[in-house]
């Protein structure tokens, strides 16, 4: 197979400037020239046609969803573009914005006029400070070189403004009616759905939420053409109509115990072990991996022996043998042998329930009771009906066993159990063992 | 005594055109009073209510939602010093980090320095999981500060 070019990263690989005078020299805005020429219907058309599925977490397909507004709507209709990037391990968005951030503001205008969104809100955690800097500063340049405002480019009709939201340091703001209400100057609780915000988002008008990475792609699908991103990745499986493909390049994180943590750019549907081996540098000091991480900590764990899994929408899913809860945001972290399960567990679920909103009942209380129980095991004081107990704990708060308004919850209780079910021999030996943890540290980092 | 400046109304009033609904300059408000007075006293938090035609129970609620906002009794020192706990930092050594900058500043996260220079606090994942062990000074994110760091970067931020 040839080898991969990358192209979300092409400039940001050769350390190109991020200003527009170089981004137009490097081919960029031509596929805003491209989507003007053709009619918004046809440019939602492009990107259903590409089968682009979401890069946020959730992989629903973009230009479907973009579908889903209302027809003929007076407006406004907005945009909410979704740079909250918190899940855990992940930083591909950050490194978009910072360091190409033209690249993500033309995928922006393009979706912007696809759906007819006269503003488009950019809302970034407050912790990316340098990529919001970087994002204003390619604003500014836009609006002065009439790529923003009103008749851009000369194309009667087609105004947009575009404001950068910063966030303040809460996680739940990445799930997108989290986001909508903060964007309102509320707290940030999720709004019970239906409504969609595609019929009913920010100011009670429709709205569309789009990932960063997912825009990025938009870019290129409108340059390169659908034909193109379809061209990458593993195919939708005939035999199941329900499977939607996982086409496209994809950003993939690699953190932890790897020798090179970094971000890399590949087909959709490479698998952990090249990841790891090929592009990560391999295990660090000399070690192997106990466990990986296959697309954020809500996600769940792959074992050692199932690092030969396809990183892609279909490889991995509730449904598939190894059981993790989805691609996710496609951010692999590696945990080697010599670290303790326990430990990693412990630090998944305090996150968690620090970030829970605490709106629902279960996920509140349920957050709370898994990490007193790793605590308490990690302590010394765990007992063997615990590990059913935090089972039982994991399977109950969630959309999924229908007990909570957001995601937040099934994300929360998947690492738990995939890390009982699949490490039980691990918790149950440390429980035996009477060993009392007390210092924060993960061992292995020594 | 009202606390904010006219000059600081007035760059709350410029965001207003960007937003349908006034409530919605909430989390713009709250960020440029905080940045100029380190901490959104009570009294701050009633002249922006004032401004965004809210009650200010409504500021307040918004603003205790979100970690990031203090107030006066938990004002900020100069600088403010995350340090991420998130599991990929923590993986490499994260936790040793945090306990150190703690200990050479004598606070517990959530603290600021005895010369006000300083505020530590934990974070959870700052998004620089590929420079782990990671730190955010104020909202810059920093890669590599391991434990043999962490001294430089104190007499850093004192500067
Ligand atoms: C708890 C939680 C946190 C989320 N955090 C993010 C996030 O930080 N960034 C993001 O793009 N999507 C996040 N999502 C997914 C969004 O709700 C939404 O699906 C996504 O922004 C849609 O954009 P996409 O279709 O382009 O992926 C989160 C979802 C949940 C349940
Ligand atoms: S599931 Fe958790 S985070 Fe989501 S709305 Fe309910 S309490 Fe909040
Ligand atoms: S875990 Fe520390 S920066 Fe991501």
């Amino acid at each position: 197979m040839a080898e991969f070019e990358p192209v979300l990263l092409r400039r940001i690989l050769k350390n190109a400037s991020p200003s527009l005078e170089a981004y137009r020299a490097d081919g960029g805005y031509r596929a805003l020239d491209k989507a003007l020429a053709m009619s918004p219907a046809d440019v939602t058309k492009a990107v259903v046609d590409s089968k682009l599925r979401g890069r946020g977490g959730a992989g629903f397909p973009c230009g479907v969803k973009w579908t889903f507004l209302p027809k003929d709507h007076p407006g406004p209709i907005y945009l909410c573009v979704n740079a909250d990037e918190s899940e855990p391990c992940t930083f591909n968005n950050r490194i978009l914005m910072h360091q190409d951030p033209h690249q993500v503001l033309e995928g922006m205008i393009i979706a912007s006029y696809a759906i007819r969104a006269q503003v488009a809100y950019l809302y970034i955690r407050y912790e990316y400070g340098d990529a919001t800097r970087a994002m204003q500063q390619a604003i500014d340049e836009a609006y002065a070189a009439g790529l923003l405002g009103k008749n851009i480019l000369g194309k009667q009709g087609f105004d947009l403004d575009v404001y950068i939201h910063r966030g303040a340091g809460a996680y739940i703001c990445g799930e997108e009616t989290g986001l909508i209400e903060s964007l309102e100057g509320k707290r940030a609780w999720p709004r019970i759905k239906p409504p969609f915000p595609a019929v009913e988002g920010a100011f009670r008008k429709p709205t569309i939420v789009n990932n960063i990475e997912t825009l990025a792609c938009v870019t290129h699908i409108l340059d390169r053409g659908p034909e193109w991103f379809k061209s990458m990745g593993t195919p939708a499986d005939p035999a199941n109509p329900r499977d939607a493909g996982s086409y496209g390049p994809k950003l993939y994180c690699i953190s932890g115990h790897v020798n090179k943590p970094c971000c890399v750019e590949l087909p959709l549907g490479v698998t952990a072990r090249e990841l790891i081996d090929k592009h990560g540098g391999g295990v660090w000091k000399g070690r192997k991996a106990k466990a990986i991480v296959p697309g954020g900590i809500s996600m769940g764990f792959l074992t050692a022996d199932e690092i030969d899994t396809k990183l892609d929408f279909g490889s991995l899913g509730p449904f598939t043998k190894n059981g993790c809860l989805g691609l996710g945001t496609a951010a692999v972290t590696v945990i080697d042998e010599e670290t303790s399960m326990v430990d990693v567990l412990y630090n998944i679920c305090r996150f968690f329930e620090h970030e829970s909103c605490g709106q629902c009942t279960p996920c509140r209380e349920g957050t709370g009771w898994m990490l007193k129980i790793v605590d308490r095991i990690r302590k010394g004081l765990g007992r063997a009906e615990d590990l059913n107990i935090l089972e039982e704990v994991g399977h109950q708060i969630g959309i999924m066993p229908g007990t909570t308004i957001c995601g937040l919850a099934d994300g929360a209780g998947w690492p738990v159990k995939q890390a009982i079910r699949k490490f039980r021999a691990e918790f149950e030996s440390y429980i035996k063992s009477g060993k009392k943890t007390h210092t924060l540290q993960l061992v292995a980092a020594h | 005594m009202p606390v904010l400046s006219e000059a600081l109304k007035e760059k709350i009033k410029s965001y207003f055109p960007r937003y349908p609904s006034k409530q919605a300059v909430t989390l713009p408000a709250l960020h440029l009073v905080q940045d100029e007075l380190r901490c959104v006293p009570l009294e701050a938090i009633r002249e922006i209510a004032d401004l965004l035609d809210l009650s200010p129970a409504e500021v307040h609620d918004t603003m205790s939602f979100y970690g990031i906002f203090r107030d006066e009794q938990h004002k900020l020192g100069k600088r403010r010093l995350w340090v991420c706990r998130g599991l990929a930092c923590a993986l490499r050594g994260g936790e040793e980090v945090l306990a150190s900058v703690c200990e050479k500043l004598k606070v517990a996260p959530g603290g600021t320095s005895e010369d006000g220079k300083i505020t530590v606090e934990f974070a959870e994942c700052i998004g620089v999981c590929e420079g782990a062990p990671a730190v955010l000074i104020d909202d810059s994110g920093r890669p590599d500060v391991t434990l043999d760091k962490v001294d430089a970067l104190l007499t850093e931020l004192r500067a």
